[in-house]
This record gives structure tokens, sequence and C-alpha cells, in this order.
């Protein structure tokens, strides 16, 4: 019995999944392949990321080995240019002919140039396959300036190319507004504010007349409006039309505005011959992503092998990071449903936009938008995908902190609800791969594929399969990391009462393999507040984060900020004028901190060292702003000046920031005494605060700023001094003994069961019998306090490292400043590149 | 059929000019090098570009060594991704990578090949 010979005309990202599908589904067919591009299949949604390092060659989908293994005909470089129905053949550019019994059109899309007079200067690019890519990078190494044209999701990602490759990046958009089919009005308006905030500029609104050469630049475009634009290279993403000329010559039906009309079979006009993926028109609708184009090949697959499968249209709902802002599409998000009603959110700093679009009753999400935030969009997805009822209160969805939101959990999804779109897969699936045997996030992966394609299902799958992990009993895993099986807490545990004092030692005792950043600080972290070692002993150096290592907080740039102690904030004009000394010398940005001192930022690594000599000449220290250890300690002036005063709030500050300065903790810790109930110090925003009374202090327990702000709570009131150090000791022991890492004190406190009652009883009451060993250990540590960058300082093993490189005494290049009210900042990417010259060899 | 792999080998910096378990920067013609030396490893020493892809800065060399299901990686000291001292190819964003150089040791001589 002779084969049936089946020829895919294009060879895609859909042609290529048909072949595969069709291979998969075994059968008795002789398959033919036959491609334009001179090369097999490859991701070409991810085509952007060659231009952010990635090889065109690890895109690839198929090489031409795969092909052989599968006893697939494949030939690349040669177009159909003909198909003959009644004989049953096609007919390539170099005039081969290939007889088939069924023939399946995956020819794709070409973008769309606009017909404007110019637009076929060289300069003029368009953006689809890696020999484009090739085109853009070559014009953009001598150009300067590079616009888009068209402001769709291609075109933002174009745009985020030419930035990536160091151009001054425009965007030109004929329609009022950015992404038109996936956002509304308020969505569009607020990605333009964000993308222009990244330095893109952006044109709406303009339609583009004529490009002719320019004067400033290689071309000039000219506006409908009379504007004009200089610009070196353009990239034309104005939409994409199908490449259905094929099936044009050959008679069978296209639609008006182009694509091949298929029915739910995917079949053509002629029986015999299917279209799939961007060339296809089902419905009156291109589906212009890839996911439908996977669900049409999969689809006539299975017809192949004997299935009645149907392709049935296709959820265009697309989450995507463009130029670095999230964005989320669902459904209706314009809200174009009879009746529909919509809601609105944007929050007061601007930063991000949320609508959702209801049924008439308020039961049904019809879609949604979302900018600059997505982490509801799976959420979402899910309700309008599984037409899962809406709450009551359908804003309450979008809107932050409204009271308790309405999570909807995995558990509550439905087996049909889609979990990865992509590989179409769902709950019901990765159910039954967990029943199958698989026991990890991984082995999922493996088994179902889901995640593996665009990762925007990544979040919700791991829910979901540590959901389903921890329903059947299995026990979630609290490590901190690979290499210990065990939290923060029993580290500390295992490190104290086993005396062991290097990380080498407990690897070897209580882990496996050879650590990480996540491991490492946090175990030099516990031997800092057990031992109390240099951070750059040896053995030591190699676990801190760069931070700690060079004792210093480092910038964006790769500087550092130098922070000199200031306790209590209290300084002399003496030593005032020596910061503004040193800052002058070594030309450092100077700002007061939000915490009563000064920082000097953009001190290069080998400057370091001779910028804290001078400080620590003149009688500094450390301030431990890099360090996960006490911070500062603010103070009001207190009853030395303030008519209000009670108590010296100075002093007891200076006392307690000299105290406990060096302590390293789970995270950092901040402390303010206040001279009375006016509390102009903000003690009741600290890690433990202080108040004055006309009796003595009250202190304040567990409060911070930052994300979560938490007014700290009262935890004992008209303390004498003594005993107020007293409790702080035991306080701080206790909560460096039992935190886990990077846990501030609030989240620690409501972590233990009976809260500050309970902390009252370890503290005051020393129910558990331990306050005299924690105050031993305070003592202990408190007695080892060295600055560390004095001892530093005299230590040339230790300062070794203080040099950008080993081998030269140049200076970093990569670091450039530019200057802003007098000061210097880092030069931003675009300033840059007129700043530096620019290599002529690269490129 | 192999080519036979021809290296130009230079002498960069001395062994003590490493710092063990950790990392160093080394200027090589106009490129920045990271070296990471890792006694006790096979092979004890790592080169690559020091210019974090991601950060934006010339940093590597100043980032945490560890392993992440047993690949020896650099964490980047600004944002924390993990780049793989063997192929320089970042484990979070497997699409973006840093250079990888040969490097070994001759005596006290750190030697640095060009691929
Ligand atoms: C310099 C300073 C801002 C300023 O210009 O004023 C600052 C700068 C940084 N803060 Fe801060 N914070 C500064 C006061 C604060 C304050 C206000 C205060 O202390 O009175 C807060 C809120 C109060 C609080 O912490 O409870 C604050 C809350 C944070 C947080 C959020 C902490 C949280 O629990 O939510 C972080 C992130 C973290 O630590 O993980 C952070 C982290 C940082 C880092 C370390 C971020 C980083 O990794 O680069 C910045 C280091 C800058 C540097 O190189 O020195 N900074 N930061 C302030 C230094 C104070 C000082 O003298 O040491
Ligand atoms: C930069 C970029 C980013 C994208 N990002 C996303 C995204 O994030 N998410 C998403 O879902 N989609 C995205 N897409 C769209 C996605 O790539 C397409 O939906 C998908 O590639 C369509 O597959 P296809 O096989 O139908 O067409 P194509 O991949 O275009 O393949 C068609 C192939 O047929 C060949 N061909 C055409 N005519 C002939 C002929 N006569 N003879 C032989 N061969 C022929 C073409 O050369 C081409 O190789 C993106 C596209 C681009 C360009
Ligand atoms: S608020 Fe943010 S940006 Fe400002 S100093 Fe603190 S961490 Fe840096
Ligand atoms: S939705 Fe794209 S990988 Fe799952």
């Amino acid at each position: 019995m002779s084969k049936r010979r089946i020829v895919v005309v294009g060879n895609g990202m859909v042609g290529h999944h048909f072949v595969e599908s069709l291979v998969k589904a075994g059968g008795e067919n002789a398959i033919t392949v036959l491609g334009e591009e001179p090369r097999p299949a490859y991701d070409r949604v991810h085509l952007s990321d060659v231009f952010a390092g990635r090889a065109p060659a690890d895109l690839a989908l198929a090489t031409r080995e795969t092909y052989r293994n599968w006893d697939v005909e494949a030939s690349f470089g040669d177009p159909v240019v003909k198909i003959e129905r009644a004989s049953k053949r096609v007919v390539t550019e170099t005039g081969r002919v290939f007889e088939y019994d069924k023939l399946v059109l995956a020819t794709g899309s070409y973008p769309f140039v606009p017909p404007v007079s110019g637009a076929d200067n060289e300069r003029c690019l368009t953006y689809r396959t890696i020999d484009d890519l090739g085109e853009i990078k070559a014009k953009a190494s001598g150009s300067r300036v590079g616009v888009v044209v068209g402001g769709g999701l291609l075109g933002l990602e174009c745009g985020n190319a030419l930035r990536n490759l160091g151009l001054e990046t425009h965007v030109v958009e004929f329609a009022p507004g950015l992404m038109g089919v996936q956002l509304d009005d308020g969505g569009s308006a607020m990605l333009r504010r964000k993308i222009e905030a990244l330095g893109v500029q952006v044109h709406t609104g303009k339609n583009t007349k004529k490009i002719s050469a320019g004067k400033v630049s290689a071309l000039q475009m000219e506006f409908a409006d009379g504007s004009h634009l200089d610009t070196d290279m353009i990239v034309f993403s104005a939409g994409i039309r199908p490449r259905d000329n094929l099936a044009r010559d050959a008679e069978l039906a296209v639609g008006e505005r182009g694509g091949i009309v298929i029915d739910y079979k995917c079949k053509t006009t002629d029986t015999d011959i299917y279209a799939i993926g961007e060339c296809a028109l089902f419905g009156g609708r291109i589906y212009g992503l890839v996911a439908p184009g996977y669900r049409m090949a999969e689809a006539v697959a299975a017809q192949l092998g004997g299935k009645d499968a149907q392709f049935v249209g296709a959820d265009m709902s697309t989450k995507l990071k463009l130029l670095g802002v999230d964005v989320g599409s669902i459904g209706d998000a314009h809200g174009r449903t009879e009746g529909s009603m919509s809601f609105v959110f944007s929050d007061g700093r601007q930063d991000c936009y949320k609508r959702i679009v209801t049924s008439a009753d308020g039961k049904q999400l019809l879609g949604a938008v979302l900018v600059g935030d997505c982490d509801d969009y799976d959420t979402l997805l899910q309700y309008h995908l599984n037409d899962i009822e809406l709450p009551a209160d359908p804003q309450s969805l979008i809107v932050p902190h409204l009271g308790d939101r309405p999570l909807l959990g995995v558990g509550a999804l439905p087996a049909t609800a889609t979990i990865c779109s992509c590989h179409n897969v769902t709950k019901g699936d990765v159910v039954s791969a967990l029943d199958a045997g698989c026991c990890s996030l991984g082995d999922v992966k493996g088994a179902t594929s889901a995640s593996t394609g665009c990762g925007g299902c990544a979040a919700m799958l791991k829910n979901l399969v540590e959901d389903e992990l921890a329903a059947r009993g299995v026990t979630v895993d609290k490590s901190i990391c690979e290499h210990f099986h065990y939290t923060r807490q029993e580290l500390y545990h295992l490190a104290r009462i086993g005396e062991i004092k290097s990380f080498d030692a407990l690897l070897a005792e209580h882990g496996s393999g050879r650590g990480c950043d996540i491991c490492k600080p946090t175990i030099a972290s516990i031997m800092a507040s057990l031992w109390n070692e240099h951070v750059l002993d040896r053995g030591i150096v190699g676990l801190q984060d760069t931070n700690d290592a060079f004792m210093a907080n480092m910038q964006k740039d790769g500087t550092y900020s130098v922070v000199p102690r200031v306790a209590g904030g209290e300084i002399t004009a003496e030593k005032l004028i020596t910061l503004g000394e040193v800052a002058k010398k070594y030309n450092l940005y100077t700002k007061i901190t939000g915490g009563q001192r000064v920082d000097l930022f953009g001190a290069r690594l080998n400057e370091l060292p001779e910028i804290w000599e001078e400080l620590v000449q003149a009688g500094f220290e450390t301030g431990h702003a890099y360090g996960k250890a006490l911070r500062t300690v603010k103070s009001c002036v207190g009853s030395t000046w303030c008519r209000y005063g009670v108590q010296d709030s100075v002093s007891m500050a200076i006392r307690i920031e000299n105290r406990y300065k060096g302590l390293r903790a789970p995270h950092k810790l901040k402390s303010a005494v206040s001279g009375c109930t006016r509390e102009c110090a903000e003690a009741q925003s600290k890690d433990f605060g202080v108040i004055a009374t006309e009796n003595g202090w009250n202190l304040y327990l567990c409060g911070n700023g930052g994300m979560r702000p938490r007014h700290a709570d009262l935890f004992a009131t008209d303390l004498d001094d003594e005993t107020l150090i007293r409790y702080i000791d035991r306080f701080l022991m206790f909560y460096i003994r039992t935190a886990d890492r990077l846990q501030r004190t609030s989240v620690w406190m409501d972590s233990l069961e009976g809260g500050i009652d309970y902390l009252r009883e370890v503290v005051i009451n020393d129910s558990l019998g331990i306050c005299a060993e924690l105050e031993a250990q305070m003592a202990h540590v408190i007695g080892r306090y060295e600055c560390e960058w004095r001892v530093t300082l005299a230590d040339p093993e230790k300062l070794k490292r203080f040099r950008h490189f080993v081998n030269s005494d140049e200076p970093d290049s990569g670091v450039v400043f530019v200057n802003e009210r007098e000061q210097i900042r880092p030069a931003r990417a675009e300033e840059r590149l007129r700043l530096v010259p620019v290599d002529k060899k690269a490129g | 059929m192999t080519a036979v792999e021809k290296h130009a080998w230079e002498m960069i910096c001395q062994r003590s000019d490493l710092v063990d378990g950790s990392g160093v920067c080394a200027l090589l013609g106009n490129k920045q090098v990271a070296l990471f030396y890792l006694p006790g490893e096979e092979p004890p020493l790592y080169a690559l570009g020091n210019r974090d892809p991601i950060g934006k800065a010339n940093v590597l060399s100043r980032g945490i060594i560890g392993d992440i299901n047993g690949e020896l990686v650099v964490a980047s000291p600004l944002y924390k991704q993990h780049f793989s001292l063997r192929t320089g190819v970042c484990l979070e964003q497997e699409e973006v990578s840093v250079e990888v150089y040969d490097v070994r040791l001759e005596g006290d001589s750190v030697l640095i090949g060009r691929r």
C-alpha cells in the first residue's frame, strides 16, 4: 500500500508544530516540508531575545537532522510558487514539482509596509525573520536614532530592541494610542507614560506622508500634520498581512482583507487543502498569536490520523512585558459587549491601571486590561475562561487592600481550566501527571510541557503543583535553599549547639553541594551574631553579599556609597567639615539620608580604602548601611534644648546606637528615641523605639516603615535606663535566635504564637528561663565590636580586593558621571552613548 | 571530524592576585574579565566577562559563588541573577549570557586564552 503524500508549505512555527504532531501521532504518511526561509523552523516569538544576547541558533525548533530522523523530506530556501489543484501538485521557484494527496498551507504572514513615498529606502526595514534581525543590527551599528512605525505589540517589542542596541528610540503610531487592539484608552495612556519614562519617545496620531534623505540624519520623516522627525533608520511594524497569494492564485476563497478562508476543520474551499496559522482566516478573523495556530495544527494532524477534531476559535488574551512594563489584556478589553459594565482602578502615583469588564448582571468577567501590574492576570483569566461567577463586588478583584480580597485559589478551578495556553495544558492534565507519579514542579513541566512556552503561566503552575502536593500530604519544603534542608532558625541552633564556627564546617556537617548566594550570607550573619568575627576574615569573605564584602552599598553603576556612623544624628561642626572635604576631594555626591546621617555616593572600589582612611583618621566609624545590622538610632533634640522635653533623648539614642552598632541580625534593625510624647523622632515606626515619660522611658517594639509600614506596639512603660537596656538586649537576642532569614521584627512577632504578650512573657518574666543566656551572649558580641573599616585598613591582605583590576590601575570605563544640580550622578544609557566614543571596530 | 583547538595563551595575573572562593577582575586588552578561584573544584579557575548584561555594570567578579543543581554559578551582586561559570548562560533568563574565557594556572601565573 503506498503511503499518503502530505505536503506542507511553510516551515514556520505552526508548520513545524503540525509536522511534529503528525509524526507523533504515527500513521502511514510520506511527509514533505517546503520552506522559503534558508533554515528550519525557529521560535519567532522569542526573536527579540537575540538583541539581549541569545544566539540565533538557540531559537531553532528543529534541525535538518530532526526531520531526517522523522523520515520527513524537508527542503529550505526554495519557496512554492504555484498550486496546481487539478493535478494535485505544487511547483517551487526552482521548478521542482511535488505531488500531494493532502496539502497543508502554513505560509504565515508578512509585515505590512504602508504605501509611503520613500519607504523603499535601504534604511527602511521590517522585523519578522532571523534575516531581518541581522539587517536591523547591521544598520543600527552606524546609527544614532531609530524609529519604529507602529505602536502595537510588535512595534513596541521592536522599540525595545532598538533601545537595547543603544539607539535614541522613537515610536510613531497612526492611531491616537498605543496597542489599540489590546488596550482601552486608559491602559494605553498609562503604557505611554511608562514607556516615555524609559526614554522612548512616543508620537501618536502621526500619519507618515513621506520619507526622504535628511540633513542632520540619514532620513527625514514628514507627517500629514506638517511636523517631521529626523532619524537614521526606520523599522516598519504596522501590522501583518496573511500570505495568501498561493491560495488566491489557485482560486481558493480568501477574505476581503486577506486570509485563506477555513472552516472548523481548517479546510479551505478545496477539501484536500488545509490552511493553518497566521495565513488562515477563521470566522472572519486572523489569529496573530502562536497558540491558536498550534491548536489548528493539532486539529489537522488529528483529522489526518482519523480522529474527529475541530478548531473552535481561541482565546486572544495576552500577558507581556513590553520594555519592562507589564501589560495584560483579556477578552473584551474595550467593553464593547452590549450592556457590559466596567470597573476601573488606577493608583494614586499613576503606576498602574486596571479595568475589568463584566456582564450586565455583574456575574461574568468579559474582559480586562492591566498595565503596570499584572499580578491579577492569572486570576482574572481563570474567571474569564471558566465562566466562574464573580464575587458580589467585582471591583474588589482589582482594588488593592480593600479588606478581604476574594482570592481565587487554584483549588477553586475546575479540572477543565486551562493553566498553560501555549501548550494547552489544563488543571486536569496537571493533576493526572501528579497522579501518574510526578512529584515536583520540574517533573510536571517535563511530563506536560506546561510553562515551557512563553512562561506566562509559571506562577499559576507553581501554585497549582504546590497546592496539589500539599493536598496529597507531601510536606512542602521550607528549606532556605537546595544546600541546607533547614530553616534559618534551625541552622542557628545547629551552629550554636554544635559550636560550629565556619560555613564550610556547617556545610560538611549539615548540608550538601557548595552553597549559594542565599545560604552563604545567611550563615555569615548567623556566625557574626554568634561569634562576631570580622566580615573579611579568610573563609568568610566569599560568603558575603557584595555590600558586606566591600563594606559599602553597591549602586546601579557598580560604584559604592559611603555612610559613616553619626550616632543619634549628633555631629560636630569639625566632623561635618571633614565629610564635606572628603566629598569634595573624591567628587562624591552628597545627600542627607532619611536616617539622620550623610551618604556619600559614587566612590569607585579602589577609592573606598583611601576615603575610609581619611574618615577613620577624623574619628568616624562605619555606619553598617551595608549590613543586615543595626542602622541608625534617630533622636530628637530632647530635654537639653527643647522646651517640652522630659528626658535627654539624644544621650539615650547615642548610648543605644553605640551599644548595638555592628550587631548582625536576620534583617536590618532601626531604632529611635523621642524626648516626649510629641514623638519627633518617629520612634513608633522602628523595630525598637523609645519615648520619654516624666518617670523614665516607654519601650515600643516591632514597628517599621518601608514596604508594609506597621506601628510598634507598646511593650513596657516608665522603665529606668538600665531596665530599658536589659529588655532591649533580651529582645534583640531572642529575635536573632529565632527569626527567619530577612524577616523583620514585625513579621517575626506576628509569627510568634501569642505575639506581644508572649514576648512580654519571655523578655520580662523570663518564661523560657533563657534571659541570663541572652544577656551574656549580647555582652559577648558587644565586647567583640571593632569598626570593620578600621580593622580592614590595617590589613593588607583584606585590602587586596579593593581594586577594580588586579592587573591594572585603570579605572572601570563603565563608570560614567554627568553633573546635575552641581553634583555628579551616573550617566543614563542614552547619555553614555553621547559621551563615550563608539568603538569603531565593534559591530 | 574535530578541529584542533589553538589558543593564544596570555599571562593575565598572579595566583596571589586571586581570592579563594571568590572573584577578582582583570583587564585583558580592553575587555574586563572576572576570574573566580575555587580551590578544590576541578578545574579550580573560571573566567567570565565582568559585565552584568542585566544590571548593565561591570560587577560580576564581585558576586557570590555557589552551585545550583550542581552547576557552578556566580550570583550578580546587583539583581542576583545566576550565571553559569562553565557556559556563561544566565539561569533565570537563558537567552542572556556572558562571555566565557579559557583560563588555567601555570605555576604561579594565571594564563588566559581567547576563544
Ligand atoms: C540612603 C537611604 C535613603 C536616603 O537617601 O535617605 C536609604 C537607602 C537604601 N535603602 Fe532604605 N534608605 C534609607 C532610609 C530608609 C528608611 C527611613 C529610616 O530609616 O528612617 C526606611 C523606612 C524605615 C524602615 O526601614 O522601617 C527605609 C526602608 C528600606 C527598605 C524597606 C524595608 C522594609 O522592611 O520594608 C529597604 C529594602 C530592604 O532592606 O530589604 C531599603 C533599602 C535601601 C538600600 C539598601 C537599597 C539597596 O540595596 O541599594 C538603599 C541603600 C543606599 C545606599 O547605598 O546607602 N530601605 N530606608 C536612607 C539611609 C538611612 C541611613 O542613614 O542609613
Ligand atoms: C518579533 C515577533 C514577536 C512575536 N511575539 C509573539 C508573542 O509574544 N506571542 C505570540 O503568540 N505570538 C507572537 N508573535 C507571532 C508569532 O510569531 C506568529 O503567530 C507565528 O509565528 C505564526 O506562525 P506561522 O507558522 O503561521 O507563520 P510563520 O512563523 O511566519 O511561518 C510561515 C513560514 O512560511 C514561509 N513561507 C511563506 N510563503 C511560503 C511559500 N510560498 N513557500 C514556502 N514557504 C513559505 C515563511 O517564509 C515562513 O517561514 C510574534 C512575532 C514576531 C515577528
Ligand atoms: S526608597 Fe527606594 S529608591 Fe529611595 S533610597 Fe530607599 S530603596 Fe532606594
Ligand atoms: S502559557 Fe505560555 S508557557 Fe504556559
